[in-house]
C-alpha cells in the first residue's frame, strides 16, 4: 500500500471512479459523501491524503478543509470545477495544498497525489538554520527556543527548500517544480497563498517578514545573513 | 480674483442671473437717473441765469444814468468820485435780492487814461476769464458767461458773470460785472443729486437682493435635482427628488422620479439577468464538469490498457480520449466566452515581466509547432519588460495566437516580438503561412469563423481561441491588430498599457503593416 486516501466528494460515479483509479495505483481508498460527516470520517480512517471536492452538501469544501486542517497538515488536493479566481484563492486560504481542476486527467491527479505523499530525500540526518530557526530535516520538525512550530510538510517542504539554498532567489515558477512538482507551467498564486501561510507561523511579524523574503518581480529566498 | 469672477460666472446659474440683472438696472437707474439730473439740473439753471441777467440789466441801466447825469456838465472827469458813485448805483439798484459782487474795472482804449477801479468783497480780477473782458470791450453790449468766482482769502465757488461796457465818453469806459455766485443754486443741486443717486443705488440694491433670492428659488431644486442625478450615477438608485406643489419644479421632479423609476427597474432587471446568466455558467460548469471528470478518467482507464484490448476496440478507445480532449477544451473556451458575455470576467493583476509570460506560452506550443515543422523565434529586449497584467490571461492570449499561427503556418517559421516603452507594452505574433485578405480581417475574432471552410481545424481548435484572445485584450484596456496578406501570413499585435487602468493604447511600440485593421 501506497497510502490511505481519503475520497469526499457526493457524486457516486466519480467517487467509485476515483477508487478504481487510486487502487489501480496501490492507494487505498476511502469514501465520504457528506461534508458534515467528513471530519468524522477523517478521524476515523486518518488517511495520509484527502481528496476534497470544493461543493458538498451539508458542509462545503472550504469549511470542511478548514476544520481538517484546524487538527491536522495532513496533504489536501482540493477537487474543484470553479476557475473563478476568487474560489481558488479562498480555497487555497482555506489550507488546501493543491488543487486540480474537473476535468482532469486519472494521471495528472495521481501525480498530484504521489508529489503531496513523496517526502523530502530522509536518508541522512540534516540540521539547516535559518535566523533563530532550528529545522530538522530528518525529523520533520522545526524549532525557535527549543519550542516545535507546527508546520505542515507543504509548509516544511517550502522552507527547506529555500533555506538549503539561502544565496538563491526562487521564482514562483521553480517552486511549483521543486515543492509542488509541475512539470508545466501551473498557478502562481499556489506559491503566494502558501509563502503567506508559512510566514504567519513563522515570521516574528509576518506583515515584515525577515526570514522569508520577496525579491519584487521575480520571487521569493531566504534570508542568508545569519547561516 | 478676476479668473474666481469668471469660474463663479461659469458654475453659478444664482451668480449669473444676479450679476446680469445688477447690471441691467445700473445701466437702466443710470441713463434716467442722469436724464433726470441733466433736466433738473438746466431747469434750475437756466431760471437763475434768467434771473441775474435781469439783475444785471437793471444795474446798468443804473449805470447807465449816473454816467448820463454826469455827462450833463460835459464829459465826464475819471474821478473817484465818479467811480463811486457809479459803484453805489451798481450795488443798490439790488431788485430782487439776490446776492451778488460788482467789479468796476478800466476798460479804456486809450493807454493813458487811468480810471479808478472799484469791486465789492474782496472779488479777485482773475474772475472774469480774459477772453470774457476782450469781449465786453470789443463789442460793448451785455455779454455773459459762467465762471469761478475768486475771493482774496476765501474760497472760491461757481458763479455766473454778467458784463457791459459803460463809456464814459471819447476813449474812457468801464468795464462793469455783476458776477452771481452759485452757492445757494449748488446746494440744492448737490442734494438732488446726493438724494438721486443714493435712491438709485438701493433701487439697484434692491432689485438684486430681490432677484438672487427669485434665483434660488429656482436654483435649489435644480442643484436639488444634480445632486440626485449624481447620486444615481454613483449608484443609489433608490435616490428620489421631493415634489412639492404643482408648479413647474414640482414637474421637473415628478419627471425625474419617473426617470429614475424607470432607471432602477431596468438597471435591476438587467443585474438579475445578469446575475442569473453568471450563476447559470457556473451551474452548468459544475454540474458538466462532474460526469465529465468520471468520463475522462474512465476513457483514461481504458485507453490505459488499449494493448490488451480486441484491435476494433482499441481505435474505439482512442478516438473516445481524443474527442474528450477536444469536448473538454470546446467546454472550458463556451465558459470563458460566457462568463464575458456575462462580465463576470475579473482581471488578477500583477506586475510581471511579459519575456516570462511569453516565454511560458512558447514552451507550452512549441511541441504543436514543432510537429508542424515551424520553428517558434522570439525576440525579446534584454532588460525585463514589466508590465502590470493579468499573467494568465496575457500566457492564454499568446497561446491562442500561437495556435492560430500554427494551424495556418504552413510549417514555417513563426516570429514572436516583445517590445515596450514608458507607457505601452506590445506583443507580436507573425506566421508566413496562407495570410488573411481584406474580408478575412474583418471576421477573424468571429466567434467559430473559419478562414477557408472547406478545411476542418487539423489542431483540434475550438475556434474560440481569437475571440478569447480579443475579449481578454479587451479587459486589460489594451488593442488587438491584425495584419495579414493572401500568400504572405499574418501579423497580431497586442498592445496593452504598462500601467493597470492606463489609457487605452493609440500608439504601439511594434510595426503593423499600414494595412491593419484596429479594432
Amino acid at each position: 500500500m501506497k497510502g490511505r486516501v481519503l475520497v469526499v466528494d457526493d457524486d457516486p460515479a466519480l467517487s467509485e471512479m476515483l477508487g478504481i483509479v487510486l487502487q489501480a495505483d496501490g492507494f487505498e481508498p476511502f469514501f465520504v459523501a457528506d461534508g458534515s460527516r467528513a471530519l468524522e470520517a477523517f478521524r476515523h480512517t486518518r488517511p495520509d491524503l484527502v481528496l476534497l471536492d470544493v461543493m458538498l452538501p451539508g458542509k462545503d469544501g472550504i469549511e470542511v478543509c478548514r476544520s481538517i486542517r484546524a487538527e491536522s497538515g495532513v496533504p489536501i488536493v482540493m477537487l474543484t470545477a470553479k476557475t473563478d479566481t476568487v474560489d481558488v484563492v479562498i480555497g487555497l486560504e482555506s489550507g488546501a495544498d493543491d488543487y486540480v481542476v474537473k476535468p482532469f486527467k486519472a494521471k495528472e491527479l495521481i501525480a498530484r497525489i504521489r508529489t503531496r505523499l513523496r517526502r523530502l530525500d530522509e536518508s541522512k540526518p540534516e540540521v539547516l538554520r535559518l535566523g533563530d530557526l532550528t529545522i530538522d530535516v530528518a525529523g520533520h520538525t522545526v524549532r525557535r527556543d527549543g519550542h516545535v512550530i507546527d508546520l505542515t510538510p507543504l509548509e516544511f517542504d517550502l522552507l527547506v527548500c529555500l533555506t538549503r539554498k539561502p544565496w538563491q532567489v526562487f521564482s514562483r515558477e521553480v517552486l511549483l517544480q521543486e515543492v509542488w512538482g509541475y512539470r508545466h507551467p501551473a498557478d502562481t498564486r499556489l506559491v503566494n497563498v502558501h509563502v503567506q501561510r508559512l510566514r504567519s507561523k513563522i515570521e516574528h511579524d509576518p506583515e515584515n517578514p525577515e526570514l522569508v523574503l520577496t525579491v519584487r518581480g521575480v520571487g521569493y529566498k531566504a534570508c542568508d545573513d545569519t547561516g | 480674483m478676476f479668473r474666481s469672477l469668471i469660474l463663479r460666472w461659469r458654475r453659478s446659474l444664482t451668480f449669473r442671473v444676479v450679476a446680469t440683472t445688477l447690471l441691467a438696472a445700473t445701466v437702466l437707474v443710470g441713463v434716467s437717473l442722469g436724464y433726470l439730473l441733466v433736466r433738473v439740473t438746466n431747469g434750475l439753471v437756466d431760471a437763475n441765469t434768467s434771473k441775474s441777467i435781469a439783475e444785471a440789466n437793471v444795474g446798468l441801466a443804473a449805470a447807465q444814468q449816473v454816467v448820463l447825469q454826469a455827462s450833463e456838465s460835459g464829459p465826464p472827469s475819471p474821478s473817484e468820485g465818479l467811480a463811486d458813485s457809479l459803484m453805489n448805483s451798481l450795488v443798490s439798484s439790488n431788485a430782487t435780492g439776490t446776492a451778488y459782487e460788482v467789479l468796476l474795472l478800466d476798460g479804456s482804449a486809450a493807454v493813458d487814461t487811468m480810471l479808478p477801479e472799484r469791486g465789492t468783497n474782496l472779488v479777485e480780477v482773475s474772475s472774469i476769464p480774459a477772453a470774457m473782458r476782450a469781449q465786453v470791450r470789443a463789442e460793448g453790449r451785455e455779454v455773459w458767461t459762467y465762471t469761478t468766482i475768486e475771493y482774496v482769502g476765501q474760497p472760491s465757488e461757481p458763479g455766473l458773470v454778467v458784463g457791459a461796457l459803460v463809456p464814459l465818453g471819447s476813449d474812457a469806459a468801464y468795464e462793469v460785472y455783476y458776477l452771481f455766485p452759485y452757492g445757494e443754486l449748488q446746494g440744492t443741486l448737490d442734494l438732488v443729486r446726493s438724494t438721486a443717486w443714493i435712491s438709485g443705488v438701493l433701487l439697484v440694491g434692491l432689485l438684486g437682493l430681490l432677484m438672487s433670492l427669485i434665483a434660488r428659488h429656482v436654483v435649489l431644486p435644480v442643484r436639488q435635482a444634480a445632486r440626485t442625478a449624481e447620486l444615481l450615477r454613483a449608484g443609489h438608485l433608490e435616490q428620489r427628488l421631493p415634489v412639492r406643489g404643482e408648479d413647474d419644479l414640482a414637474a421637473l421632479a415628478l419627471a425625474f422620479n419617473e426617470m429614475a423609476g424607470s432607471l432602477q427597474t431596468q438597471i435591476r432587471r438587467l443585474e438579475n439577468l445578469s446575475r442569473l446568466q453568471q450563476r447559470f455558467v457556473s451551474d452548468v460548469s459544475h454540474e458538466l464538469r462532474t460526469p465529465l471528470t468520471t468520463i475522462r478518467m474512465a476513457s483514461d482507464v481504458i485507453y490505459e490498457q488499449r494493448d490488451d484490448i480486441p484491435a476494433s476496440l482499441r481505435r474505439t478507445s482512442e478516438l473516445l480520449h481524443d474527442q474528450l480532449d477536444r469536448f473538454e477544451l470546446l467546454l472550458s473556451d463556451l465558459l470563458e466566452i460566457s462568463r464575458f458575455d456575462a462580465g463576470a470576467a475579473q482581471l488578477e493583476t500583477e506586475s510581471v515581466d511579459l519575456r516570462d509570460v511569453v516565454g511560458n506560452a512558447v514552451v507550452t506550443a512549441r511541441p504543436l509547432a514543432q510537429s508542424r515543422g515551424s520553428d517558434i523565434e522570439v525576440h525579446a529586449p534584454d532588460l525585463p519588460t514589466i508590465a502590470d497584467c493579468d499573467p494568465r490571461r496575457i500566457e492564454r492570449i499568446v497561446r491562442n495566437l500561437l495556435s492560430n499561427a500554427i494551424e495556418h503556418g504552413q510549417g514555417r517559421p513563426i516570429e514572436v516580438r516583445v517590445a515596450a516603452d514608458d507607457a505601452v507594452a506590445a506583443i507580436s505574433v507573425r506566421d508566413y503561412g496562407r495570410g488573411l485578405d481584406d474580408t478575412d480581417l474583418d471576421r477573424v475574432f468571429d466567434r467559430f469563423w473559419r478562414a477557408d471552410p472547406s478545411r476542418a481545424r487539423t489542431l483540434g481548435g475550438t475556434g474560440l481561441g481569437l475571440s478569447i484572445a480579443m475579449e481578454d485584450t479587451r479587459l486589460h484596456g489594451g488593442r488587438m491588430a491584425v495584419w495579414g496578406r493572401p500568400g504572405q501570413g499574418a501579423l497580431f499585435r497586442l498592445t496593452l498599457p504598462r500601467v493597470a487602468g492606463g489609457p487605452l493604447p493609440t500608439t504601439s511600440v511594434l510595426p503593423l503593416d499600414p494595412t491593419a485593421v484596429e479594432v
